[in-house]
């Protein structure tokens, strides 16, 4: 291979560019074209999955393993979920109220709302 | 869930601004946390993207003095060591960069502010690693005061700032203890080898004091800071804490700290301190310390020479749909 057939474009890597190993000629990738990922972890058995934080990560699969060596270098899970961050659907904080006070005036959905006798066992 | 019906803040109006801001308040006020979809004010999105910014450099530059010494440990448990250390370094600037994400920041364009010097880290990476005792000093003075400034942090009104720092203080534990011990492995050592443990101390302890930033009367925009619960103590009040922590630990030691003024002062049982060199911190801050250069340049290589195998993952992802593995990996199937 000659001088001629690599690029150091981006940097002092040189890539090869020859006929024999296509390469994409556009600016250099960034992480920046890399999707944004939210990782799940699960601490153990039994407990449900829980938001860690986010990775950047080019596929599905390097984000789980990019999410375990981020997020659990110290045993912290038994499980990850990685889901982009542009497939989540979020409520908005501008419709708290409206989005929740529907539960907040059904006091009667709890148990306390109930005036029992302190006598009846097991209640 | 988008509800397009349900009237939102909308415009610019003064009316409108002011609303928003007397919710924002409030939240501060009651010690909620501010999280990434509600509204703020500019100034605290841009204070929060500068200060998380510079703490993420700071942890990615900090591999380097330290990461200079990993092949030369003098075990395979202190390799080891010293491995899972500048691990959880990246590890603490990847939290953070995610952290400053959620404020609108992109982190290649952070890392690129880094290098072309635009944004800050922290002072006390521009100092070398010159001898291995050096890596000791770096986990007890330094990780010490780090540990100093961010346990604070674990409240600061920013949600995802808070939590980040949450995971960093408990892993800085480890960065601190296992610098002590290595410490005090030496001080049983030779002479030679105490000695080295006491020229590291004599170059790292003003730097480290220098770490809590300048002092009180010269550092303008902390009021504000306070004021949004993204500062939680002055610089003088943790440096304070740090000098008073860590003087009965050098004792322990058997290492004295450089400071002939050093002593108790009897009225508020606090240590008294000697002045710092400020015009060294400004010095070094602003570039001119003895390994500014080395340690952007390494950074400016890193991103450069390894820009290949974000193409190549990139062009991996593409040819296979970028979706690989997605059946393999549903919830449902990850038990």
């Amino acid at each position: 291979m000659s001088s001629t057939d690599v690029t150091s474009e981006g940097g002092h890597g040189a890539v090869p560019t020859g006929p024999e190993v296509p390469v994409e000629t556009k600016p250099a990738a960034s992480r920046r074209d890399w999707p944004l990922y939210e990782v799940f972890v699960r601490g153990k058995r039994g407990i449900n999955h829980v938001h860690v934080g986010s990775l950047h990560a080019p596929d599905d699969e390097m984000a789980v393993h990019a999410a375990r060596d981020l997020y659990t270098r110290r045993n912290e899970g038994v499980s990850v979920w990685v889901v982009k961050a542009a497939h989540i659907t979020a409520s908005s904080p501008d419709e708290k109220d409206p989005m929740f006070a529907p539960s907040g005036d059904k006091v009667y959905r709890h148990p306390t709302f109930y005036e029992i006798p302190e006598d009846v066992p097991h209640m | 869930m988008s509800a397009p019906t349900l009237e939102r803040p909308g415009g610019d109006s003064p009316v409108d601004t002011a609303a928003l801001q007397e919710h924002f308040d409030a939240t501060i006020a009651a010690e909620h946390r501010i999280e990434p979809r509600d509204w703020m004010p500019e100034g605290y999105r841009k204070t929060l993207i500068r200060q998380i910014a510079q703490h993420a450099h700071s942890e990615i530059i900090g591999m380097q003095p330290e990461g200079d010494w990993l092949l030369a440990a003098p075990s395979l448990r202190r390799k080891a060591i010293l491995l899972a250390k500048v691990q959880d370094e990246a590890g603490h600037g990847m939290y953070l960069y995610s952290a400053a994400e959620t404020l609108g920041a992109d982190r290649a364009d952070l890392t690129d502010k880094l290098i072309e010097r635009k944004q800050k880290y922290s002072s006390i990476f521009n100092y070398p690693t010159l001898t291995y005792a050096d890596v000791g000093v770096i986990g007890w003075l330094v990780d010490g005061a780090a540990i100093c400034n961010q346990v604070p942090l674990c409240r600061s009104s920013y949600g995802p700032y808070a939590r980040a720092m949450i995971r960093i203080c408990k892993e800085e534990s480890f960065h601190q203890r296992q610098g002590y011990e290595l410490l005090m492995t030496m001080m049983r050592g030779t002479a030679e080898q105490r000695a080295m443990v006491q020229d590291a101390v004599d170059r790292w302890w003003w730097p480290s004091l220098m770490m809590f930033g300048p002092p009180d009367d010269d550092s303008p925009n902390s009021a504000q800071s306070m004021a949004w619960g993204i500062k939680r103590h002055s610089n003088d009040e943790l440096r304070q804490r740090y000098v008073d922590m860590s003087v009965p630990q050098a004792e322990f030691l058997g290492v004295t700290l450089p400071d002939p003024e050093l002593r108790v002062d009897p009225e508020t049982g606090h240590h008294r301190f000697g002045t710092i060199d400020w015009e060294e911190f400004k010095r070094v801050i602003s570039g001119q310390g003895p390994a500014n250069d080395e340690r952007i340049a390494r950074r400016r290589a890193a991103r450069d020479d390894n820009a290949w195998v974000i193409e190549a993952a990139t062009a991996y992802a593409r040819k296979h749909g970028g979706g690989r593995a997605t059946a393999e990996l549903a919830p449902e199937s990850a038990a």
